[in-house]
């Protein structure tokens, strides 16, 4: 293992983190959004916006996010989209990621007690005061760690992103590698930074979890 | 409002759930102050009554009625709801599985909905809770979360927040059933102190002694119907229909 190699182009590699963790950032805040309104969507009174929802759901859910992230970026200009690679990045990640976290949240919502809701409405709360005073808390709090499962494998899924040639982790790595014909050593110290993020991400959901719990 | 006119009444009740109906054409009054426990065996439609009369379960058909207004009105969705949300802050009721808000303080409890829905003031608020669970023997444990009560403690809590609301009518469906016997008896003396000071009192239970020792009335149903109804001393010493005989005896041995 060439480790004055290593040492020589981590910084390098430090940057490209930097980006990776930007768009995971960024595509976390636009997965939640896509989730919050595709829970809300799945949830309705209306039989339009559930079947939107479940539309919406299947679609991302069902597709690999590469293909998605293709025909967004490279299909896009036909239709008249033009992003650049960093936009379409996490447009396309946030909203693939997005489809999952709706159902997460979902799950969360409904499998508050039903006696929580009735308690609420009986004591005369409106619907909208019982969602947002009863069921939203108590979904909150059992949301944390599946969502943090989410985000797990959207910081994972950024990787994804180097097919666009998004300057970011992975795809910092191949190009040392294309200079350097050092694959092992170049992926290693990728894989390394990878796993920092991950493990500090979710070290911080478990601590979100934690300080959450019901007493 | 006529002055004939009942306190509750309940008329011609229905509910279906597909095929299955529930409740068969009931009908009931009951005057203010009055007590009425609702006894019956399991699957006789009791809950389903006691949930129609806040419009929980809605019935299918019937209509309820309180100090005049009706409950159930037949309005388009927004209004109802805003109709409904009314009625229901002058209906207490109090669950079998207590149905605390586990993420809120026994004090968050009791003031939420007032807060929400008459907006009282902090200081009003505490002073509510305060009040409500000195009523319910909670005052020392405002400040605790429900997690942190024994069944016992979490329904008199439960009791104090639908009573916060000032209720014009109690409805009880089996409040004590989920509690260890030796917590029952707490329960049951906070409800007999509602009973002292005219509370009206829907109750459903399975405590027969409880029935007749705090109502004024008993209702038996069986299969969805009314089957019999009068004073607890005649409904227990000397009922006249063969179905409610057969329940009280199985129910007697039951108990032993
Ligand atoms: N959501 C529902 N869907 C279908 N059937 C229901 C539903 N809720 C209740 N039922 C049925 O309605 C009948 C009456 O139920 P209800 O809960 O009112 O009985 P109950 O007298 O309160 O019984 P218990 O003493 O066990 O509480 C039962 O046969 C029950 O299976
Ligand atoms: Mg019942």
């Amino acid at each position: 293992m060439d480790t004055e190699l290593m040492l020589k182009v981590y910084p390098f590699f430090l940057k490209a983190a930097l980006v990776t963790v930007e768009l995971s950032i960024l595509t976390g805040i636009l997965g939640l959004s896509c989730g919050a309104l595709g829970a809300a969507a799945r949830l309705s009174r209306f039989r339009f916006l559930r079947f939107l929802g479940a539309a919406y759901v299947s679609v991302f859910r069902g597709t690999p996010a590469l293909i998605q992230l293709f025909i967004l970026y490279f299909g896009g200009p036909q239709i008249g989209i033009q992003l650049d690679a960093f936009q379409a990045g996490v447009i396309g990640l946030g909203v693939n990621i997005g489809a999952y976290m709706t159902e997460t949240m979902r799950g969360a919502i409904i499998s508050v007690d039903k006696g929580q809701r009735e308690a609420a409405r009986t004591l005369g709360l409106s619907q909208f005061q019982t969602f947002r005073k009863v069921t939203l808390p108590q979904a909150m709090r059992l949301m944390i760690r599946p969502l943090g499962v989410n985000i797990n494998a959207l910081i994972k899924g950024t990787a994804l992103v180097a097919a666009i040639s998004v300057v970011e982790l992975t795809y910092t790595a191949q190009r040392y590698i294309g200079s350097t014909y050092k694959p092992f050593e170049m992926f290693l110290i990728a894989g390394v930074l990878y796993m920092i993020i991950i493990y500090g991400t979710g070290r911080a959901v478990a601590w979100l979890d934690r300080r959450a719990r019901i007493v | 409002m006529t002055a004939s006119q009942p306190f509750i009444e309940v008329r011609q009740a229905r509910k279906c759930y597909g095929e299955i109906e529930v409740l068969k054409d009931i009908s009931l009054t009951v005057d203010r102050g009055q007590i009425v426990a609702i006894i019956g065996p399991s699957g006789s439609g009791k809950s389903t009554l006691l949930r129609a009369i806040n419009d929980l379960d809605p019935l299918t058909a019937g209509e309820v009625w309180l100090d005049g207004v009706r409950v159930n009105k037949t309005l388009p969705h927004r209004q109802y709801e805003k109709h409904i949300n009314q009625m229901r802050q002058h209906i207490g009721m109090v669950f079998q599985h207590f149905n605390l808000f586990p993420h809120l303080t026994v004090r968050d409890n009791v003031t939420m909905a007032p807060k929400l829905l008459k907006g009282i003031s902090d200081k009003e608020a505490d002073r509510l809770a305060e009040e409500q669970l000195a009523h319910v023997g909670m005052l020392e444990r405002i400040d605790y979360f429900p997690s942190q009560l024994s069944g016992g403690q979490k329904q008199r809590v439960a009791i104090a927040r639908a009573l916060a609301m000032k209720p014009k009518l109690m409805l009880f469906d089996e409040a004590t059933s989920a509690l260890d016997p030796e917590l029952v008896e707490e329960v049951n003396l906070v409800m007999k102190k509602l009973a002292e000071e005219h509370m009206t009192m829907i109750i459903v239970t399975h405590e027969m002694d409880f029935a007749a020792s705090v109502c004024d009335r008993v209702i038996f149903m069986d299969g969805g119907v009314v089957v019999e109804e009068g004073p607890p001393e005649l409904v227990f010493r000397n009922p006249t229909q063969d179905r409610t005989r057969n329940f009280l005896r199985k129910h007697l041995e039951g108990a032993k």
